[in-house]
């Protein structure tokens, strides 16, 4: 703050050399308590690498070594073959592309209705969706179960992939948030033109909630690449698994007590997360701006 | 009988006619979804609550047997305690690792963006990688942590392998990835008008006055829409648990000391199939949840800000 708002005054009169020391000095130290914090916060990741590509017999060393040598690089072509890591990637991927188009139609159009257009039933379901962001979901997991496995769905995609065409409270919150800024006098305008709400949520509506969508995105895909405990519940048949499941494999059949298939293990588990390190590098601001609309307004 | 008269009724305009026909179309996947997967599951599961529900077998009316026998449950009192202590230790941590992380990010530094992106990476590490990840550097031999402190010599505990530290192991790993929690409370942060500050200066106060009586109180609607948050999901904890403590015939090793309440719940339903012993458990976290959360809501205006415009 005072380097943006130097006053004309400070070039003429430098402060005195005490005072320097001590800002100087503060600034120091804020750049170590900052930089000790972020090493905290990067050692697990360095230590992820760094036993992903380390020759077993060094996994076992104690003390442990930072640094593999030499860099066992074939521990990645093991991760993908120990399970059927693309397989598994593949079915992930299927279900995230399906979620997505589920949520993306759904909830904007749900969030345009309880934000643009003027019913009754706009307050209730808004009140519907403020409670069940707070309501646990283990309460409607049992019998929602019950439904699927009547309906014999159990060991396919469709329990995770049906319900995100029917809304989720989560995002339709933030789509409306998102759409209730969007200035009023550009909807009358067109209202009065004698445009449908149709022509409304597709032609002005949607066109300016490129940010807003791209965090929907962003953020479903996420949640649902990562999701454990919806797969572990519905998918029994291994071909079906997705890679939370197959990494949940590894665990089991080697469990962390080190031996030849940890260095696998951690390979797979290094390219598992890669691609959402990627997406949040990629969308960052989206992200963050995401995170802030749901949890301030 | 002839009605003779005209039924009396609220005469809608062709306006508010047509609005609510759009405004209940577009919502419609929702209110398919609120019915479908909200409140028939609620009813169904208070209902299987009440019954003795073995699947594939249908299930029995049995009144509130599910709910008293939860009571001589040892498992399900255990479960109840570790959730407890995960939340009652494991939020406060949290939240205040996260503000002290926000506050970090708030400097007046070069490269926040850059410190910014490493604080928050955690959060996107998927939870079985991390799970997998930290069982391996709290390995009590080969792990990073206890070779670190040998290094100052101190002999590092059993972590997760140990029941009086596998709760501390727990909290410690998700305190790693409290980066959302941080840039809600930054955002917070960066809201906070610098006047306030800066009249304050004038009237003499000091970092930790300015920290006490400004910060604090214009953060707390932040903090208390995380409290809750971060109760409610702490409470329903547990993929995690299910990875390291594990199911099965000793759930949540070492000795029961990971077995949370949401994974007592998934092992009744999913292992067990005792669908309605389940639900009753489920409805017990309903109740709880709803409860903790009226609570801190009733308290709030005590100490949360809301400025008047």
């Amino acid at each position: 703050m005072e380097a943006a708002q130097v006053k004309p005054y400070v070039i003429y009169h430098k402060k005195p050399l005490s005072v320097r020391l001590r800002n100087a000095a503060r600034i120091v130290f804020y750049y170590v308590i900052v930089a000790a914090v972020a090493l905290l916060f990067l050692l697990p990741w360095i230590w992820l690498l760094s036993t992903s590509l380390k020759p077993p017999a060094q996994i076992l060393e104690i003390p442990p070594k930072l640094i593999p040598k030499p860099f066992m690089w074939i521990n990645y072509y093991y991760g993908v073959t120990y399970i059927k890591f693309w397989q598994y990637l593949w079915n992930t991927l299927v279900i995230c592309f399906f979620v997505l188009i589920g949520r993306v139609f759904s909830c904007t159009l749900v969030a345009y209705s309880l934000s643009q257009v003027n019913w009754v039933g706009s307050k209730i379901l808004f009140g519907i969706v403020l409670a069940t962001m707070m309501l646990p979901s283990q309460v409607t997991m049992i019998p929602i179960f019950i439904i699927f496995s009547k309906l014999g769905w159990v060991d396919s995609f469709k329990p995770l992939i049906v319900p995100a065409f029917f809304g989720d409270a989560f995002f339709i919150f933030m789509m409306r948030q998102f759409f209730k800024s969007i200035p009023r006098d550009l909807i009358d305008a067109a209202r009065l033109d004698g445009a449908t709400h149709l022509d409304i949520y597709m032609r002005i509506v949607m066109p300016l909630s490129r940010s807003a969508l791209a965090t929907l995105i962003a953020f479903t895909f996420i949640w649902t690449f990562t999701d454990f405990q919806g797969p572990l519940i519905y998918l029994k048949n291994r071909e079906l698994w997705t890679l939370s499941l197959g990494m949940r494999g590894y665990l089991q059949r080697y469990g962390a007590g080190g031996g030849t298939a940890l260095g696998a293990m951690m390979a797979a588990a290094t390219l598992y997360t890669l691609p959402m390190i990627i997406i949040f590098l990629a969308a960052q601001r989206t992200f963050i701006r995401g995170i802030i609309t749901t949890g301030l307004k | 009988m002839e009605l003779t008269y005209k039924k009396k009724s609220v005469k809608w305009s062709a306006n508010t006619r047509r609005e609510f026909r759009d405004g209940f179309l577009f919502a419609l996947p929702y209110v398919i979804g609120v019915l479908a997967f909200l409140a028939y599951p609620m009813v169904a599961s208070l209902y299987y609550s009440f019954t003795r529900y073995d699947i594939p077998k249908d299930p029995i009316w049995i009144g509130l047997k599910n709910y008293i026998s939860l009571w001589d449950d040892r498992l399900f009192i255990k479960s109840l305690w570790n959730s407890f202590y995960l939340t009652a230790i494991g939020i406060p941590v949290q939240l205040i690792f996260a503000l002290f992380c926000a506050i970090l990010l708030n400097l007046k530094i070069k490269g926040q963006a850059i410190w910014r992106t490493i604080y928050v990476l955690p959060t996107l590490m998927p939870a079985v990688v991390m799970a997998i990840l930290w069982n391996w550097i709290l390995n009590p031999r080969l792990g990073l942590v206890n070779n670190l402190l040998k290094l100052i010599g101190i002999k590092g505990p059993l972590w997760f392998a140990s029941p009086e530290w596998s709760k501390p192991s727990m909290i410690i790993m998700l305190t790693w990835g409290v980066g959302f929690m941080s840039i809600l409370y930054l955002a917070a942060l960066q809201g906070i008008p610098n006047e306030l500050y800066e009249s304050a200066e004038i009237d003499g106060a000091g970092v930790l006055q300015k920290f006490y009586y400004i910060t604090i109180p214009m953060i707390s609607p932040v903090t208390l829409f995380q409290l809750i948050t971060g109760i409610i999901w702490s409470l329903g904890f547990f993929t995690q648990a299910y990875l390291i403590g594990g199911g099965g015939n000793n759930p949540g090793a070492p000795q029961g000391s990971l077995l949370f309440y949401g994974l007592y719940l998934y092992i009744q339903a999913f292992e067990y199939l005792k669908m309605g012993y389940a639900s009753a458990i489920a409805w017990v976290l309903f109740l709880i949840s709803a409860l903790v959360t009226w609570i801190i809501l009733k308290t709030s205006n005590r100490w949360t800000y809301y400025e008047v415009i």
